[in-house]
Formats: C-alpha cells, sequence, structure tokens
C-alpha cells in the first residue's frame, strides 16, 4: 500500500489546483523541442492532449488503430458535456459540479481529482467554441443549456444528439493543425502491442502497422495512454467494435495498476438484441424516459401484441417500485428492475429480454395539450393522436427514426423495446494526480485510467473529463515529470528493452497464427461476453463470481489451443488484431470477476445480490470499502491488491434514495 | 417481422495494394432482415474462416453511423440503395430474397485499395492539416459567451460540420470530386466569427491540397449530396466556390 501515493497537493480543496498550476516545474522552450511523447489513441483525451502538448513545443507521435483520428469512439457520444459556467443563473458553481459527481460516484471517487475536474470544466467550453466547434445556440446568440440525469440544474452544453463528433473534430481539427505544422506524426492503423519500460520508466512503445504487418519501435521521454474503456469485454456494448483494453492491459503486464476494473456503467435504454448475429448495441438517448413510461406484461410469458394487452394486464414496474421518481431512477437501478422482470419471466418480444418504453399516453397528453393551446373543445381522437405525434416527433424525431431504422418497427404506433447494454467503464488504470500510472512516465487520460467518476458515471460527463485531461490537465502535470527529464537524451530503439519488447510480441503474434485451431476468434469473444454479462454485469454474488472466475481460466486454455486465425501475419488482418484484442479481454474479464468479489458490498455500477435492502437496493459498506482497488499484474493469471483509502473532508457521505 | 434472405454476392476482392483484384461469388443463406449489412458480411466471414478462406477485409468501428469508417459501394450506390444512412445502418430487410449483391470498394484514385473493401483516405486528413481549423491554441479563448452568433447561422455551420468523413461523395461521384467534403468543413468555418479572420487563406490551402491529392472537379451533378448519409448541402460548395474565388481575387 505504501505504493499508492496520489500525490494529492497540500492546501484547501478550492485552492489545491491553483497552487500546484503556480509551483509545478516548468520546462523551457529549447528543452521542450527535445523532449518526446508518445500518444497512445486519438479520441478526446488523446487529440487534445496531442494537440495542446505539441503547441507547448514538445515533439509529439500519435498512434490510432483506425484509418483517421477522427473515427475514435468518443464520436459517437450523443448528449452533451458538463461545465459549471452558471449561464442558466440557476445556481450552479464548481463547488455543485463537483458534489453532484462525487455523489453521482456514490462516494468512490477522489476528491481532490473531481475538483479539479469542476474547475477546469468552463475552460472547456470557451476552447471548444473557439475551434468553432458549433453548439446548440439560442435565439440572442448565446450557448443554449439542457438538464440531464443527477442534477438539478441545467448545465450541459450540447451540439443536437451529436455532441461527441462535434468536440472529437473540435479537438481533430487542432490535432490535424498540429501535424500540418509538423509538430505531430500520426500514425493511422497502428495498434500499440507493448509499453517499453527502461529502467523502471515507460521509454516507448511497440507498435504493428496494421497494412503491412510490421512491428516497429518508438521511444518516447513519456508514454500517454487515451485508449478509451474496455466495455467490449462484454463482447456486446454500445462501444465501436474495435474498442478495447489492449495498450491498458500490456501496461498493467509491466507494473501500471489497474483500478476499479469492476465499475462497469449499464445503460437502461438500449435497443434489445435481435438475435445470435448481434454485433453491437445501440443506445437510445437517457432523455427518452422523460416521457416514455416503462411496462411489461402482469401474466407471465405473455405473446399477445403489446397493443392487444389491456390496460390493466400491464404493470408498469418503476412507478410501482419507485413511486417517488417513477420512470427517471437512475440508470444503475433501472436497468438492474428491467432485468429482474425478464429474468423473473415477463419480458416481451421474440427475446423475451426486453421491456416496453411506451409512448402511447405521452402523445394523448401531448395531444390534449396541443387542442387547449388551439382552443379546440371537442377534438376527436384522430386530432389528438395528430397533434400528440407532432409533438413527440419535435422533441425525439432523430431518436425514434434511429429506432425504426434498426428494427423496422414504428414508435409512434408499437411500444419501443428496450433493454440494457453495457456502455461504459468507470475503472481503467490507476493514476495520481498527475494523472501517471505506478509506471513513471506512463500516463492514462480519459475513460483509460479510474479517476473522476467512481462507482458510476453521470450523464454527460465523459466528453467533460477527456478534454479536461487532454486539454487543461497534463500539459501541467507531465511538466512535473518532464522537467526532470531534460538531460535524457532520445533513446536509440535499437537497445536491448526494445528489441526484447518487440521480440516478445513478435512471437506472441507467430504463437497466436500457429494455433491453427478449429474456431474463429468470434466464437471465444462471445463465450466471455455470455459469461460477464451473465455474473459480473448488473448483478453480481460470489457464488456466480467464483464460478466464472474458473470457467473462463477454462476459456483462456480453450482459447490458445483451438482459435483458428485466417491469413498472414505480414498483411492486413482484422482476425490477428481480433485475436489479440480477446486474449487480453480474457484476462481482464478474470480480473473484473476477482475484483467484484473482493468488494463486499454494492455501489454504483457494481451491486452484489449479497448486499442490498430488504426493498433491493443496493448497500454500501464505507467502513470497509471506501478504497480504491488497484491491481497489480503478477502474472500467470495472479494480482495483488493494493488500496488507496478515499477520504472525504469535504462531502458527508449519505445513502442515496429513490423512493 | 424477421426473415430468412438467401443471397449472392459478388465482392471485390484484392490481396494489397500492389496486385489486380477481381470480383468473387459467394452465396449465404439464412440471413435474417434484422442484420445489418455488416452483420451479414460477419456471418460470411466466419463461414469463410470455417472453410480455411481468407475473410473479406472491410473498414468498419462504431456501427451506429457516425464514426465514418464503413466505405462498402453496394450494387452501384455508396452505402447501399437507402438513402441517409452509412452501411452499418443499412439492414436485410432492404433486400429480397434471391437477390445478387455487388459489392465494390470506393472507386476514386485518391482513395487506393489496400485490401478487399478496405481503402486508403488519409487523403481527407490531409485536407484537414492544410486548413480545416482555427489557429487556436489550448488556453487562449475568451469566455464563450462573450462571442454571440446568430442562431441560424450556428445551425448552419452544424450542418456542414455533420460530415463524417467517409469518401461516399467521392465514390459517388464520376469525377471523384472531393468538393463536398472540403467544402463543408471550409462553410462550417466560414460561417462563424472564429472562423472568419483566416477564411481566405483556408479556401486557399484546403483547394490546393485537394487538389494535389488527385481528386476530380467537379461538374455540378449533384450525386454527392444524394448520396451523402449526412445529408450534406450542395450549397456548401456553391460557399467554397465564393470563398476560393474571394481569395484568390485578393491574393498577394
Amino acid at each position: 500500500m505504501t505504493k499508492l501515493d496520489a500525490k494529492i497537493p497540500e492546501g484547501s480543496l478550492a485552492e489545491k489546483w491553483t497552487k500546484y498550476q503556480s509551483s509545478v516545474p516548468l520546462v523551457n522552450p529549447a528543452n521542450k523541442r527535445s523532449l518526446e511523447i508518445v500518444i497512445v489513441g486519438s479520441g478526446l483525451a488523446g487529440a487534445s492532449a496531442a494537440a495542446s502538448l505539441a503547441e507547448l513545443g514538445y515533439k509529439v507521435k500519435v498512434f490510432c488503430f483506425q484509418d483517421s483520428p477522427r473515427r475514435a469512439h468518443s464520436i459517437a457520444a450523443q448528449g452533451g458535456i458538463n461545465a459549471a459556467k452558471n449561464y442558466q443563473n440557476d445556481g450552479d458553481s464548481v463547488y455543485r459540479l463537483f458534489y453532484d459527481t462525487i455523489k453521482g460516484g456514490d462516494y468512490r471517487a477522489r476528491e481532490a481529482n473531481v475538483h479539479r475536474l469542476a474547475e477546469v470544466s468552463g475552460n472547456i467550453i470557451d476552447q471548444c467554441v473557439a475551434q468553432g466547434v458549433p453548439f446548440a445556440r439560442e435565439y440572442g446568440g448565446l450557448l443554449s443549456n439542457r438538464s440531464f440525469g443527477g442534477t438539478q440544474v441545467q448545465r450541459t452544453f450540447y451540439a443536437a444528439g451529436q455532441t461527441g463528433q462535434q468536440l472529437l473534430l473540435g479537438a481533430y481539427s487542432a490535432l490535424q493543425r498540429q501535424v500540418g505544422m509538423g509538430n505531430v506524426k500520426m500514425y493511422t492503423r497502428h495498434e500499440m502491442l507493448d509499453v517499453v519500460t527502461i529502467d523502471g520508466k515507460a521509454r516507448g512503445i511497440i507498435a504493428r502497422d496494421s497494412v503491412t504487418g510490421a512491428l516497429e519501435r518508438h521511444f518516447g521521454h513519456a508514454v500517454l495512454l487515451c485508449t478509451g474503456g474496455y466495455g467490449n469485454v462484454f463482447y456486446l456494448s454500445t462501444n465501436a467494435m474495435g474498442s478495447n483494453v489492449t495498450a491498458a492491459w500490456k501496461a498493467n503486464k509491466k507494473g501500471a495498476f489497474f483500478a476499479n476494473p469492476c465499475y462497469t456503467q449499464i445503460h437502461p435504454t438500449c435497443i434489445p438484441v435481435s438475435g445470435d448475429h448481434q454485433s453491437k448495441l445501440t443506445l437510445m438517448s437517457e432523455s427518452l424516459r422523460n416521457d416514455g413510461r416503462i411496462w411489461v406484461p402482469k401474466k407471465e410469458n405473455d405473446n399477445r401484441k403489446a397493443n392487444e394487452i389491456p390496460e390493466d394486464e400491464r404493470d408498469y414496474y418503476l412507478e410501482r417500485r419507485y413511486p417517488a421518481f417513477g420512470n427517471l431512477v437512475p440508470r444503475d437501478i433501472a436497468s438492474r428492475a428491467a432485468k429482474e422482470r425478464c429474468d423473473a419471466g415477463y419480458g416481451v418480444g421474440a427475446s423475451k429480454m426486453a421491456v416496453y418504453l411506451d409512448y402511447a399516453a405521452a402523445i394523448i397528453r401531448y395531444g390534449k395539450g396541443e387542442a387547449n393551446k388551439h382552443n379546440m373543445h371537442n377534438p376527436s381522437d384522430e386530432e389528438i393522436q395528430a397533434m400528440g405525434k407532432a409533438v413527440v416527433k419535435e422533441k425525439y424525431g432523430n431518436l425514434f427514426d434511429m429506432y425504426k431504422q434498426i428494427t423496422g418497427e414504428d414508435p409512434y404506433e408499437v411500444p419501443m423495446r428496450i433493454y440494457p447494454a453495457v456502455h461504459y467503464t468507470m475503472g481503467g488504470l490507476w493514476v495520481d494526480y498527475n494523472l501517471m500510472t505506478t509506471i513513471p512516465g506512463l500516463y492514462a487520460l480519459g475513460e483509460a485510467n479510474f479517476s473522476d467518476h467512481g462507482a458510476n458515471r453521470l450523464g454527460a460527463s465523459a466528453l467533460m473529463q477527456g478534454l479536461a485531461d487532454g486539454y487543461f490537465v497534463i500539459p501541467y502535470t507531465i511538466g512535473n515529470y518532464l522537467a526532470s527529464e531534460i538531460r535524457t537524451p532520445a533513446m536509440s530503439t535499437d537497445s536491448e528493452p526494445f528489441v526484447t519488447a518487440e521480440k516478445e510480441v513478435r512471437d506472441r503474434l507467430e504463437t497466436l497464427m500457429n494455433i491453427k485451431g478449429s474456431k474463429p476468434v468470434d466464437y471465444f469473444h462471445k463465450r466471455l461476453g455470455k459469461i460477464m454479462w451473465d455474473e459480473c454485469g448488473m448483478a453480481r454474488s460470489a457464488e456466480g463470481l467464483k464460478a466464472s472466475i474458473k470457467e473462463i481460466q477454462a476459456l483462456q486454455k480453450e482459447f490458445w489451443s483451438d482459435v483458428k486465425i485466417p491469413g498472414e501475419i505480414d498483411n492486413l488482418n482484422p482476425e490477428l488484431e481480433k485475436a489479440g484484442r480477446v486474449a487480453d479481454f480474457l484476462e481482464l474479464g478474470e480480473l473484473m470477476c476477482i475484483d467484484a468479489l473482493d468488494r463486499n458490498e454494492s455501489c454504483g455500477g457494481h451491486f452484489r445480490t449479497e448486499y442490498q435492502t430488504e426493498d433491493g437496493e443496493a448497500l454500501r459498506d464505507d467502513e470497509n470499502y471506501a478504497y480504491v482497488a488497484a491491481w497489480e499484474n503478477k502474472g500467470n493469471g495472479k494480482f495483488e491488491l493494493h488500496k488507496e483509502e478515499l477520504k472525504y473532508e469535504n462531502i458527508k457521505i449519505a445513502q442515496r434514495s429513490y423512493k | 417481422m424477421e426473415g430468412h434472405l438467401n443471397l449472392t454476392l459478388k465482392i471485390w476482392r484484392q490481396k494489397n495494394a500492389n496486385v489486380a483484384g477481381k470480383f468473387e461469388t459467394y452465396q449465404v443463406s439464412g440471413i435474417s432482415t434484422d442484420m445489418s449489412f455488416l452483420e451479414m458480411i460477419d456471418v460470411l466471414n466466419n463461414r469463410l474462416i470455417e472453410v480455411g478462406d481468407d475473410p473479406v477485409a472491410f473498414d468498419h468501428d462504431c456501427r451506429e453511423g457516425i464514426c465514418g469508417m464503413c466505405s462498402m459501394y453496394i450494387n452501384g450506390r455508396p452505402h447501399g440503395p437507402n438513402r441517409g444512412v452509412t452501411t452499418c445502418q443499412l439492414h436485410m430487410r432492404s433486400f429480397q430474397d434471391g437477390e445478387t449483391i455487388t459489392v465494390e470498394p470506393w472507386r476514386a484514385s485518391a482513395f487506393p485499395v489496400i485490401k478487399d473493401l478496405v481503402v486508403n483516405r488519409s487523403a481527407f486528413d490531409r485536407i484537414i492539416a492544410a486548413g480545416g481549423f482555427v489557429s487556436v491554441n489550448t488556453g487562449n479563448a475568451q469566455d464563450a459567451n462573450n462571442l454571440p452568433i446568430p442562431k441560424d447561422d450556428a445551425d448552419e455551420a452544424f450542418a456542414a460540420a455533420a460530415c463524417i468523413g467517409c469518401g461516399a461523395c467521392v465514390a459517388a461521384c464520376k469525377n471523384a470530386s472531393a468538393m463536398l467534403f472540403t467544402s463543408a468543413k471550409i462553410s462550417q468555418l466560414a460561417l462563424l466569427p472564429q472562423g472568419k479572420v483566416e477564411a481566405a487563406k483556408r479556401a486557399e490551402a484546403m483547394v490546393a491540397q485537394m487538389d494535389e491529392e488527385g481528386f476530380g472537379a467537379c461538374s455540378n451533378t449533384g450525386a454527392c449530396e444524394a448520396e451523402c448519409p449526412k445529408g450534406i448541402s450542395l450549397e456548401n460548395i456553391a460557399r467554397m466556390n465564393r470563398e476560393y474565388f474571394s481569395a484568390t481575387f485578393s491574393s498577394k
């Protein structure tokens, strides 16, 4: 435990970051020119860090596995980005954003990091607007805000339902500007396959050029992993197909602790699985729960169509169980309640693994409201329907269209079918206040680290954190390390550690190719996903987790003896890339179960069935589990737990209730 | 309701950039109408792997229509027969049982084939690097609300900024022109006060880079707009031309 020093600056919470900024060692411009930084990943965190560090004068190399840095999965974020601007004069402040984030995280995040995040949140909006990000605006020309779950103020900035896209394109344009100026060298279609450490410090990476299969050695005085989350360990998630844990996992194997791996966010409103062919899941914005009513039939295994089930035979289970919050309970609670009904045999649709999200009542309510507005005293049912549908279209039209496109069903006529899906991972590489992992010189930014969201992330906070880390935190904190590296010349990549690391990567690729088994990679990934979803998903139990660990270990063995990878090692080979990622997921999945088993409490996205109140709510154990679980990889499937105690000096810990 | 299709696929196979490619014909059966087009290719690929053949390489990532990575030319149209969707959003219920479907990569000399259906679109990144940005370093920004922007301008800029950089416009164009892509970025920034300062320089630099990459000229056919999955308007090209001509007219 002595190894885990979070390096939180002294002083009062509100002054820590300011004082840190004015006292952190600086690197002079001439020295910056000879310091090289390797950045892996080009999403919000990676692109913003790369642009900002290159502007400062550092020599930067950026790697992404996609064909362009603009494809990173930050692009798919829909809802918005939080910032404590208080433009709405509704009482927002840095402290409130800080408080909401800690509370939303179920009191499992680090106070100092979260406060810094809230402090820089306003700068992010300023920076993005200056870049030309077209946020939604009011007619007066000023920025528009909306509200999101878990808060009582309007602090979310947005660009239609494509906020992530616009923010990423802003960061991408800043990155491409530096590429054009020669300050950043961009490596697309490159996948990082190992971190190289020399004398205990991160000094570079081994990357594979996906097109030629060539392995490359790249030196850096520091290495930044901005590689996103690991939700694809579940096979099906809202993540992109290529999202993976490989970079973070290789770092874990080289000595970077992996923190809170069991904290995963399952989003309640996604389009359900339609069959075995399903390759990914699509999120339907949380905003739909504002007007929709969620229900299942009261009769078990009811095969009637939704519209044939009369009102008194429907179970609006969220309204029944949570009368105060009804359909607007937080994500984790809504997700678990849907699972409970489906497991009990009340699910709907062909798979029976879905619940209805019904707009019929909202359409009538809005229709009658419109009739009132237009002084229609005896509107016909048809008129009410038409006017109601028009209002719903105005508010949610793009989401309804998307639903129809994917399912072939018209949600204006029949209730939507939804089911929870894996969406975000709060866990990640352990980092200190500087965003440095337990390997000196190796940093983790954005979703790849564990730092700011505790056990549950609030909506519109992921974009905020990615950009905070890249634009406003790392440009300062990296100086703290590089100031002492100015005498380190760029190292030759012919040295033994680089050669050995490359050889290990090559051996592993050759081993994979030579297995020549009988099952494609997807076969193993799907099986892993099913184990994780069933036993380490929305509800976990000691018994189930113990069994899963054994099952995953057996699956690892089966994978390494029976996977079949076609094609060549020295050509574009998507199956080989996938195999490497799934091999890492198989190890991570085991660690997630180990972590979930260790945490004998329920908090945020982690729900242990043994630890719940009489009425089925999560039961936290602050006395024994108010710590970050950071896992050291000891090799051969052995992990050692290190704890970082979480101290709350500015917030009083309380139980969440939504009844 | 879910149905099942038997299909004949004619797919472009090319081992790498240096060898000639050709069409191969495959039969797939029992394809659910609920599958996306890419999931149908997944099914084909797993069958190819089972019999020891090399699966079809294709670009894809988010599978929800926003990353811009998928890029198939299906039955003579980029992203297939439906308007306003990417290939990953195209579902098999749009096809008939027994149909023959032809799948090709984007065809443009500025997008060389890497393998099978995978092409190199890095020319787009270089066009952005030439000027598709506002020259503002991190930390230089004033308060966001110090710069009111008329809602209509902001909305129009957003509509142009919605481009996903997939390259369907180039693939659809008989001249393989990149005018729609380039003009969308030039428009977005020309419509906003933040971008006005360097608008002239931007238009000149981006157009020059576009030409250097080997994209063709625009002959106002409008196929790009018709095939764009995000509905990027042809008006952007008109705006780019205005920006470009006024820039070159006053160029020193």
